[in-house]
């Protein structure tokens, strides 16, 4: 059987000599994401706490864009999108993305309005 | 890609032998369901997130609920989650391996790699039940008052949570539990926590030491803490005691949190459990030399990707309930 692996990450920066090392290499770039995030959020350093982007603090958006990062590596490499034909890729990735974003957008739009009800309505919970 | 020819000669469609988007049935319908189930589990994840911003200023901190490592005593936060992410992450890993050990044709590589994958499966399910456990068991224990708000108690000296164990007073009282044996129909209460709350309020109020913290979260992003007069005033709103955690109550705060974490940490968990079924199915067929005699591993790829699938979740759910 053939075996026709793309061995480059990082668009082309870091390659790989067979499909087992990429395999190990992807798992060492996880491991340190997730050690980041680890790091991070035990020290929670105080700027990216305090500051605010968006309505969240700087340090949660960091967190989701590493998630994202290491998703994109999960899919990519162990789920071996890279190496399937691109339609196939897009119909995957792109759906999903998009009813998610739908969704998580309305949720927490109306999420953000119940709260102002709670903090400002005539509405009573903390007792 | 061509390593996954599955079809060639023996299942033609119309004769034709349709490979769609070069993919194969059973690879295509595994990503069906893979786009299917993420889609569920982005419902649970958003649900979460509304619950979340609807009580932004109210919700648990993760790091104050999640401090425990099995053998260890001591404030550790994060680190067991983290040691289960990386154990399922090192499971996907062997997975690939058992992945591409199965397209170079090695049975015994396969079968070696498929055990670990096995191996680093169950030892994150167990981890999560001993994550349940400790959760449900609970900490420091806490009051709940009339309006569903939970009380914590802090030592005011150090600063550190107090247990109620540590205050309470023992008192001479009497409770029963009720008990549909002993007369009252069709009802059943929850069981008895270790102190009542007269034994905690009347050792709260003996303790000049602590505090009552709430569960508003300040600008520094910490719990408010009462003044001693400010607790003792709280403290008349409180109506019982909670320890640990469940679908009703919860000593960590917004029952939400724990209501949460049960139903998407438990589907994940279930998820896991059935990978590692269809796991062992795979390796005893692998085995038994059914791929080999097959002629390609195919199976081996699509529970790979099913298992990857798990561990792409646990890293949503590992930010949006430990994390953020």
């Amino acid at each position: 059987m053939a075996h026709e692996h793309k061995l480059e990450i990082f668009r082309g920066l870091l390659k790989f000599k067979s499909n087992t090392q990429k395999i190990w290499g992807v798992l060492i770039f996880l491991s340190v994401v997730t050690a980041i995030e680890v790091v991070l959020g035990i020290i929670k350093p105080s700027f990216l706490v305090l500051t605010s982007f968006l309505g969240m603090k700087l340090l949660n958006w960091i967190f989701i864009i590493l998630t994202l990062v290491k998703a994109y590596y999960i899919a990519w490499d162990f789920m071996h999108l890279r190496d399937e034909k691109s339609s196939m890729r897009r119909a995957i990735v792109w759906t999903p993305i998009f009813l998610v974003s739908y969704l998580v957008f309305i949720l927490l739009f109306e999420a953000v309005y119940i709260y102002d009800v709670f903090k400002n309505g005539f509405f009573a919970w903390d007792f | 890609m061509d390593t996954t020819v599955t079809t060639g000669n023996e299942e033609n469609v119309w004769g034709g032998g349709n490979r769609p988007l070069g993919a194969s049935y059973g690879k295509m319908m595994m990503w069906f369901f893979i786009v299917s189930d993420a889609l569920t589990f982005s419902g649970f994840l958003a649900s979460y997130g509304f619950s979340r911003f609807k009580f932004i200023e109210t919700w648990p901190i993760a790091d104050e609920v999640f401090t425990h490592v099995p053998f260890f005593h001591g404030n550790y936060p994060m680190i067991y989650v983290a040691f289960m992410t990386f154990v399922l992450i090192m499971s996907s890993v062997t997975m690939v391996l058992a992945v591409d050990a199965g397209h170079k044709m090695k049975q015994n590589k396969v079968i070696i790699y498929m055990f670990l994958t096995i191996i680093g499966g169950a030892i994150f399910v167990g981890s999560q039940a001993w994550e349940w456990a400790t959760f449900i068991k609970g900490d420091f224990g806490a009051l709940e008052t009339k309006g569903g708000r939970v009380l914590q108690f802090v030592k005011a000296d150090t600063g550190e949570r107090a247990s109620i164990s540590e205050f309470s007073m023992t008192l001479e009282e009497d409770r029963v539990a009720d008990a549909r044996d002993s007369g009252i129909w069709f009802t059943d209460n929850e069981s008895l926590p270790n102190y009542s709350l007269n034994e905690v309020i009347e050792g709260f109020k003996a303790n000049p030491n602590i505090l009552i913290r709430t569960e508003k979260i300040n600008e520094e992003g910490e719990k408010t803490l009462l003044t001693r007069e400010q607790s003792l005033g709280r403290l008349k709103d409180a109506v019982r005691v909670v320890e640990g955690a469940n679908l009703v109550r919860n000593e960590y705060g917004s029952r939400l949190f724990a209501d949460f974490f049960f139903f998407i940490t438990g589907f994940h968990g279930f998820h896991v459990f059935s990978g590692v079924v269809i796991n062992v199915i795979i390796f005893f067929n692998i085995i038994l030399g059914t791929y080999e005699r097959r002629g390609h591993y195919e199976m081996v790829e699509k529970v790979g990707l099913y298992w990857h699938f798990v561990d792409l979740v646990w890293v949503f759910v590992f930010t949006f309930f430990y994390l953020v």
